[in-house]
């Protein structure tokens, strides 16, 4: 049990050549049969203890930097799902189910065409969801790959089962909504995408949380009531461009329900995620889509009720506003992975924090 | 699957690596018997000017990475003869640690992950779609999706080898068993051993990582003996499976999702009229 240190000298570059499947022997599983000794009993190489060769002298000791990582390199792997996919997805879904449910509730309370707008709005943003959920494929051919297994531990299994759900009903509650026809199909398929449009709406907090994502996992308790003020808020913004002010009374407080749900639930995440909501405090793509839904909804409620006009600029200010607070989610969290401080310093707070707990028991 | 966290996988029938980095001398064997072996396609040569390491992390191209750590600290108690200056240099070969709670796994959507009769946590890349899940669940950093082909890619523990009663190639090739392969349980044993031995000898710093089934993802198939706090290696501290808490984000979804229902519901409430 010689000690050999681990000097520079011990770096030989012959190590690089050994290649793996060069040895045909069959030999047990956990040995291998390259040894100096020749014994598989005896594992010399194995027992060499680092540092123990000699004294040093004695000298100052470096103090210890506060934060440590691995050249500055982020613990997690980057995402590699893309901005206007994955984000423009949390929008499009989100403006989908919320505008399905309040078409219905135009429907059931004799506004017809706020429900038809809202239909089609509907059924144009899932195109646009499925579209971006499949071009963000590595291998876009295998979607159908999705549906060979249920599992409730992946939002994203559970996701493409609701908007399995979803999106015949949309797509009908659509298509009768213009036409006309089957009416009694038509109110069946608009009450059943109100009622599923809620999840395609909220899900997709759990899609993103589910992650190790620090900013994203660790604001899971708020992601689905922001994610859900988005959503109405992006549906009031649609029923606002697109239906006649006598009609737009739901949208219109669907937009200042939403907004003021939205920001609320924002402004709790960034309060309880301590340091960790430093990349969301930072964004300006996050204060912009709160400034414009913010806006928008006051108009939406003020002068959209009896200008059209302004009703529209509220609507598009709304939609934008949501868009843009997907967004800010989407690169804040990106943000937070791609920085190891994100990572470690939580968990080492953690465990610090179960030590002491430990020691004072 | 990780909702039923108290499960336990057949401890006796599971096998992984032990790492030891204490005699990791840093020659790189480990990286490149992984990618001969298993046609792991090539990362990029670039000069990181990191000591010695230019493969920088774990990917979809790298399964095996070495990382070398140059610090003004010293090695137990041994002169590192490099004038008035303290020095060690840490190396570690990392690799996909094969959790017991995998949330790479656990969040797959098209069961292309799964767990062997081995206990470990392979790919199946002929039925990965490519969704990039596993990517951000992987709190260790580990997976990645190819850009080449598209479909996601780690250590695969050697499967086709342990079929064949072979150990994985990097354990194999180790020159200095750095790398040792084996039953868990025994590894885990060794392990601890070891560790008594290293500090002993006057590395105090030394600890285990991974080998804790009580752990926030149940204890790693692949655990290590480091000389230094994780994150110096780029190892996260106190690494949790994203699942944990996903029951409690089902909630809080569901709680939304019939806040939603019922306000739209309520912005309707007046009959038009
Ligand atoms: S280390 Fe990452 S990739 Fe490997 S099993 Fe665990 S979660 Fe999956
Ligand atoms: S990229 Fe492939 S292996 Fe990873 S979660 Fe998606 S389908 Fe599963």
């Amino acid at each position: 049990m010689s000690a050999a240190g681990m000097s520079p000298a011990g770096m030989s570059p012959a190590g690089m050549s050994a290649g793996a499947g060069m040895t045909t022997e069959a030999v047990p599983m956990s040995q291998t049969d390259v040894r100096m000794d020749d014994t598989a009993g005896v594992r010399g190489d194995r027992e060499a203890t680092p540092g123990s060769a000699g004294r040093r002298r004695e000298r100052l000791m470096v103090p210890k930097a506060d934060f440590d990582s691995y050249y500055g390199r982020p613990v997690l792997n980057e995402p590699t799902w893309r901005a206007p996919d994955i984000a423009g997805y949390l929008f499009l879904g989100g403006l989908a189910g919320a505008s399905s449910t309040l078409a219905a509730a135009a429907e059931l309370t004799g506004r017809p065409r706020l429900a038809r707008a809202s239909k089609v709005g509907a059924l144009c943003a899932l195109g646009g969801s499925l579209y971006a959920l499949i071009h963000d494929l590595g291998r876009p051919a295998r979607f159908l790959n999705m549906l060979r297994v249920f599992k409730v531990t992946s939002p994203m299994s559970v996701g493409t089962w609701i908007l399995t759900a979803y999106g015949p009903q949309a797509g009908a509650a659509a298509a009768t909504g213009v036409t006309g026809l089957f009416p009694g199909l038509g109110r069946a398929a608009t009450v059943g995408a109100a009622v599923t449009g809620p999840a395609v709406a909220t899900y997709t907090a759990a899609l993103i949380c589910d992650t190790a994502v620090p900013a994203w996992h660790e604001g899971f308790r708020e992601m689905p009531f922001l994610f859900a003020g988005s959503a109405a808020a992006a549906a009031g913004g649609l029923g606002l461009l697109a239906a006649p002010t006598a009609e737009a009374a739901p949208a219109r407080r669907a937009a200042l329900l939403g907004a003021a749900v939205e920001c609320v639930a924002a402004a709790r995440m960034e309060r309880r995620l301590g340091a960790l909501a430093e990349p969301l405090k930072r964004s300006r793509l996050l204060r912009l889509g709160e400034a414009l839904v913010l806006a928008g909804a006051v108009a939406g409620v003020s002068a959209g009720r009896r200008s059209r006009l302004a009703a529209m600029a509220a609507g598009v200010a709304l939609l934008a506003g949501s868009a843009c607070t997907r967004f800010g989610i989407f690169q804040a969290g990106m943000e937070s992975a791609g920085d190891p401080r994100y990572t470690v310093q939580p968990q080492r707070r953690r465990l610090a924090k179960e030590r002491a707990e430990r020691d004072l028991a | 699957m990780a909702f039923d966290l108290d499960e336990r996988l057949d401890e006796s029938r599971r096998v992984g690596f032990f790492t030891d980095t204490s005699i990791c001398i840093g020659c790189k064997a480990c990286e490149v018997a992984c990618k001969e072996w298993n046609h792991v396609p090539d990362d990029g040569l670039e000069f990181t000017g990191w000591s010695y390491d230019n493969t920088v992390k774990l990917s979809a191209d790298t399964w095996r990475h070495v990382a070398f750590v140059e610090q003004r600290k010293p090695l137990g108690h041994q002169e590192p003869g490099v004038g008035e200056m303290d020095f060690r240099w840490l190396m570690a070969s990392d690799v996909c640690k094969h959790c017991t709670h995998a949330a790479c796994l656990d969040v797959c959507p098209t069961g292309s992950l799964f767990r062997t009769e081995f206990g470990t946590v392979v790919v199946q890349p002929d039925v990965c779609n490519g969704c990039g899940y596993c990517v951000p669940a992987c709190p260790f950093g580990v997976i990645g999706k190819r850009e080449s082909d598209g479909v996601a890619a780690k250590c695969t523990l050697c499967y086709d080898r342990l079929g064949a009663g072979e150990e994985p190639a990097c354990a194999k090739t180790c020159p200095t068993d750095s790398i040792q392969f084996g039953d868990l349980d025994e590894l885990r044993e060794r392990a601890e051993r070891r560790l008594e031995q290293v500090r002993a000898a006057g590395t105090t710093s030394a600890r285990l990582y991974g080998h804790d089934p009580g752990d926030g993802v149940g204890g790693t198939g692949a655990f290590f003996l480091l000389l230094d706090e994780p994150e110096v290696y780029g190892l996260p501290p106190d690494p949790v499976v994203t699942t944990r808490d996903l029951p409690s984000m089902w909630r809080h979804v569901a709680v939304a999702a019939v806040a939603l229902l019922a306000g739209m519901a309520a912005t309707a409430w007046r009959r038009r009229g």
